[in-house]
């Protein structure tokens, strides 16, 4: 079997200038393993709404990225509060998020949306009060 | 047209000149909300906005645009002119209103 390039990430809570450091380091790797512009443009996609959502709406969380010839698959483990209702937050529009955070340019409710869009298989695991995990593919 | 023939033209201030001159642009794009211009920018767009954070800055890297153009006399602040600089991003900026500043984009590209 082909090797398995594995990646980990802590995303630390609140840190607004930090988020979306992550899926930069994950965009530049991928760029030198010779992934195509298009795959790195939805896994960078679909990472940073995973990684602000944990940023903005768990207290942080730690993400894998396994990268392999055939596809390159996201963990995204949070100890957040879980999701109440995920049909209703994988609705467009659909937004818990503060006021401040909104002031940012976040909070447009399409996070979710975009990272099925942007990614072959989607999964949400998650928990009330333990946490949630969304694993997302790219096939290349 | 190219960022270069776009900063060329001199009607939008150079904030960040970035790092690819010769990177094509061939639409544009205008939207303040981040996950809207995620999920919609097309790479390869001039994006208009007001939003001079440095998550602007994020966005337009990892949903690949050819440069961000600030309207309305929207100010980057600090944290977003170093990452900028850092991810070789282009960065202008205009008085102009967001619908006006596209515009002359767009009769740049079709005119
Ligand atoms: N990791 C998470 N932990 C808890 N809740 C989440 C998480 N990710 C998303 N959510 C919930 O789902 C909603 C929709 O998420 P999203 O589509 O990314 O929109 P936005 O982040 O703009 O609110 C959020 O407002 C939030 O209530
Ligand atoms: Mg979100």
């Amino acid at each position: 079997m082909a090797d398995v390039i594995a990646l980990t990430y802590d995303i630390s809570p609140d840190d607004f200038t930090r988020a979306g450091e992550a899926s930069s380091d994950v965009k530049s790797k991928l760029k030198q393993v010779g992934v195509s512009p298009a795959a790195i443009r939805k896994v960078a996609i679909a990472m940073y709404e995973g990684e602000i959502n944990m940023v903005i709406h768990a207290e942080g969380g730690k993400i894998t990225v396994e990268i392999s010839p055939e596809q390159i698959r996201m963990i995204l483990a949070d100890k957040g509060p879980g999701i109440p209702n995920v049909e209703q937050a994988m609705q467009a529009g659909w937004s818990t998020a503060p006021d401040e955070v909104r002031s940012l340019g976040f909070g447009a409710g399409m996070g979710l949306p975009n990272m099925k869009k942007y990614t072959d298989e989607m999964n949400i695991e998650t928990t009330l009060g333990v946490g949630t995990t969304i694993t997302m593919v790219v096939k290349l | 047209m190219t960022v270069g023939d776009l900063i060329g033209k001199g009607i939008f201030q150079v904030v960040e000149e970035g790092d690819d001159l010769s990177r094509e642009i061939t639409g544009i794009f205008c939207c303040d909300l981040l996950s809207v211009a995620m999920g919609r920018a097309p790479s390869m767009s001039a994006w208009v906005t007001v939003m001079g954070n440095v998550n602007t800055i994020a966005v337009a890297t990892l949903a690949d645009v050819s440069c961000v153009i600030l309207a309305e006399n929207a100010q980057a602040d600090e944290m977003c002119l170093t990452r900028a600089k850092q991810q070789g991003v282009t960065l202008l900026a205009t008085e102009e209103p967001v619908f006006e500043a596209a515009l002359k984009v767009h009769d740049m590209l079709h005119g």
